[in-house]
């Protein structure tokens, strides 16, 4: 698979602050990139760099294998986190301005305008003004214009900030939508369930300095640390416990269960399989519970950034 | 992509769609029309009123002085005592009465003349009062002593200079006072329009930052293209405004002074008919006739071309500036401090163009300022009606073109950095450090 965007070692100063320090990445085609990272870590700036909205001072973007140039700007759409559409311009008249700056011409963005207003259940909000539609309703609008003329490449700051969950649903079925479409996606975020939920790969941006990045999954096995999480019933839990201390380093877990007497988190080496474990366990006791414990996207962005 | 003309497009719309545009737009000349023509009428009441003084004339010197005009009434009162004619004036509610005591000589009159009324009288009948008695004494007094009035009255002279230019260009004094007024409206046009509009782009950038759109707009668009757009689709606005308001003023002043009969030309006041009766005693004819040739000795094809170039050249040049301070701020309460530098050379420039150039056009001063770009549109353009060489007014516009690319690249810098920063308002330390970024 191909990478539609790439950025080499791009670096951007604000006077004496660097925002960025050589960061590179890459988003494969079809993907939806989560772009993470504390506040303030530069993620901004980069997004901004791609839209060509600042220019960097060193390093190169490319998209399609092509040096970003003007004409990329249609492209690819932009949702940023700080947004907001004129307060006083009509619904339709603005989405048809928005439409025609990305390159449409009147008579196409209308086309596309009509579908989207039907597929959202809009098509009332036309002739509104903006300031008379809530925030929630003014972002499904900034969604749609977004998306309008089907860019390459999508980027979503904080995409669902604002939504209730029905309609936050709604937009996240729409992104898994349009990258079946054939976009790719870029998606910062500070929600981690969401990341869980959409993102394949993802980059992790601190203090100006990419320090993670790659595939959600190969990332997750990464920072595995063969923990297993046990829930066993016993007649004699102490012994058992004992037992297991014995063997393996054990930690105290905490999940929900119906009747488990001993409930343990059992970290095993290398050398150890997990049917080993396993049936250790059995052998001792009666096991109700067998998981593996994986980091979840939230552990590891803790984790990754308290580590830096 | 060039989305300029688009960006024109919708900055028009939305500024001459606005409510408040509309509002003013139709109301602004209303509101003046109706305002003049109240004063027009308020006037005319005043001229229509019929005041009788009484005068009594006890030395018998001033016989035949009051003669009873359009708006003036006397009437004599000889024979009766102060006390009477007094209480008499009283009782018919005249504006007052004139009283001149009995004296022994001539020459005591003067300190004899009083004027009693119920209220104190406007001060232009008291010194036309005073202009007739004076005439006349100095008549008697130059009769008594052998002077002949006929010769005196022949010996009168009075002399215009007739002025030429080494050129052979005929001018007079009028001239000086219609190249005034061509200068003074063109400059004093351009200060109205820059600060009306450009503060309209100012807030136009600020509200594009505080409903956060702009970040979607420059995703799209490059800075520099938005604020060109912004400039020319508020300037154009302007345009319509003031061709509007020219267009609605003139009709409304015809339909106005048509039904309620008021000469809209006549609004003056006693004093300036006095004027005009000194004025028209010179020969009305020659006074039209001077107006005439004064204007046609305007260079008026310069007037026009230099008029369009330092008015567009001068509005850029501000409303740029402007935009860029709206995009420096968040809100336009934070505006005043970076205002200043602004209005300064602005206000300067009107300041000079109103004093100096009236002095002398081509002094130091003036011709200085007529260089000096923030300040040459307005000074340049109160100069050129007094005759201005081709090379200065070249090498000015210029120079101001060459402050108006410079400014446009301040302004874009500034404008690119400042519209994506929220929050603090920047300091001009701060300002500066965006130039470099």
């Amino acid at each position: 698979m191909s990478d539609l965007l790439v950025a080499n070692s791009v670096s951007k100063n604000f006077g004496k602050f660097r925002a960025l320090n050589q960061v590179s990445i890459a988003v494969p085609k079809g993907s939806i990139f989560g772009l993470l990272g504390p506040n303030g870590a530069g993620k901004t700036t980069l997004i901004r760099i791609i839209n060509q909205i600042t220019m960097p001072d060193e390093g190169t973007v490319l998209l399609d294998g092509h040096d970003l140039k003007p004409e990329h700007i249609r492209d690819i759409g932009y949702l940023p986190e700080e947004r907001g559409l004129y307060k006083t311009m009509k619904v339709g008249e603005q989405c048809l301005y928005l439409a025609q700056l990305k390159g449409l011409s009147k008579s196409e963005a209308k086309r596309r305008l009509k579908y989207w207003f039907d597929k959202l259940e809009i098509g009332d909000w036309w002739n509104k003004k903006i300031q008379e539609l809530s925030k929630g309703q003014a972002q499904k609008i900034q969604f749609v214009v977004t998306v309008l003329h089907k860019p390459k490449l999508l980027i979503f700051d904080e995409p669902f900030s604002g939504f209730d969950p029905i309609n936050a649903n709604l937009i996240k079925d729409e992104i898994l939508q349009l990258r079946e479409e054939g976009a790719t996606v870029i998606f910062s975020t500070h929600r981690m369930e969401s990341v869980e939920e959409l993102c394949d790969h993802i980059a992790l941006i601190h203090k100006s300095n990419k320090i993670l990045d790659g595939k959600l999954n190969d990332i997750k096995a990464q920072f595995k640390t063969n923990t297993f999480e046990v829930g066993l019933q016993s007649n004699n839990s102490e012994t058992v416990v004992a037992d297991i201390e014995n063997r393996f380093e054990v930690l105290p877990a905490t999940f929900r269960n119906l009747h488990d007497d001993i409930k343990l988190n059992v970290k095993i080496d290398k050398d150890t399989s997990p049917n080993d474990l396993l049936s250790f366990l059995t052998s001792k006791a009666e096991v109700h519970h067998f998981v593996e414990v994986i980091p979840s996207a939230n552990d590891i962005f803790i984790q990754t950034v308290k580590n830096n | 992509m060039n989305h300029l003309p688009l960006i024109i497009k919708r900055e028009y719309l939305t500024k001459v769609k606005n409510k408040s545009f509309i509002i003013m737009t139709f109301l602004s000349p209303l509101i003046m029309i109706a305002l003049i023509a109240v004063v027009a009428y308020l006037s005319q009441l005043n001229n229509d009123k019929q005041r009788t003084i009484s005068i009594l004339d006890e030395s018998g010197y001033l016989k035949e002085v009051f003669k009873n005009t359009e708006n003036t009434v006397y009437t004599n009162l000889s024979g009766l005592s102060l006390e009477d004619a007094i209480a008499l004036v009283k009782e018919k509610e005249d504006y007052g009465l004139l009283h001149i005591a009995s004296v022994d000589s001539l020459d005591e009159v003067s300190n004899n003349v009083k004027f009693y009324s119920e209220e104190s009288p406007s001060l232009s009948i008291i010194s036309s009062l005073e202009t007739k008695i004076e005439k006349k004494l100095q008549d008697i007094k130059l009769e008594r002593d052998g002077v002949s009035l006929l010769k005196i009255e022949a010996s009168k002279t009075s002399i215009i200079i007739a002025q030429e230019s080494f050129d052979g260009e005929k001018s007079s004094k009028i001239d000086n006072v219609i190249k005034l007024a061509f200068g003074g409206i063109a400059g004093y046009l351009l200060f109205m329009f820059i600060i009306i509009y450009g503060n309209m782009i100012m807030r136009s950038v600020i509200e594009e930052k505080t409903s956060r759109i702009i970040e979607v707009i420059i995703s799209s668009v490059k800075p520099i293209q938005l604020m060109l757009g912004k400039i020319i689709g508020t300037s154009l606005a302007g345009v319509t405004q003031f061709a509007i308001w020219v267009i609605l003023g003139g009709v409304l002043l015809t339909v106005v002074s048509a039904i309620f009969g008021i000469d809209m030309t006549q609004v003056q006041s006693p004093q300036q008919e006095m004027v005009n009766q000194a004025m028209q005693a010179d020969g009305a004819q020659a006074f039209a006739e001077n107006i005439f040739i004064g204007i046609s000795n305007l260079p008026i094809i310069n007037l026009i071309v230099a008029f369009i170039f330092f008015f567009i050249g001068g509005y850029l040049l501000y409303s740029s500036l402007y935009a860029a301070i709206g995009a420096a701020v968040d809100n336009e309460t934070d505006t005043q401090q970076f205002m200043l530098p602004i209005l300064m050379p602005l206000i300067l420039a009107v300041y000079v163009g109103v004093f100096t150039v009236i002095e002398d056009p081509h002094g130091t001063v003036s011709t200085v300022f007529s260089f000096i770009p923030l300040t040459s549109p307005v000074v340049m353009l109160m100069r050129i009606p007094f005759g201005v060489p081709l090379w200065q007014q070249g090498l000015s516009l210029v120079l101001l073109i060459s402050t108006f690319m410079l400014a446009v690249w301040f302004a874009a810098k500034i404008y690119r950095v400042g519209i994506l920063m929220y929050g603090k308002k920047p300091t001009y330390k701060e300002l500066f450090k965006w130039l470099k970024y």
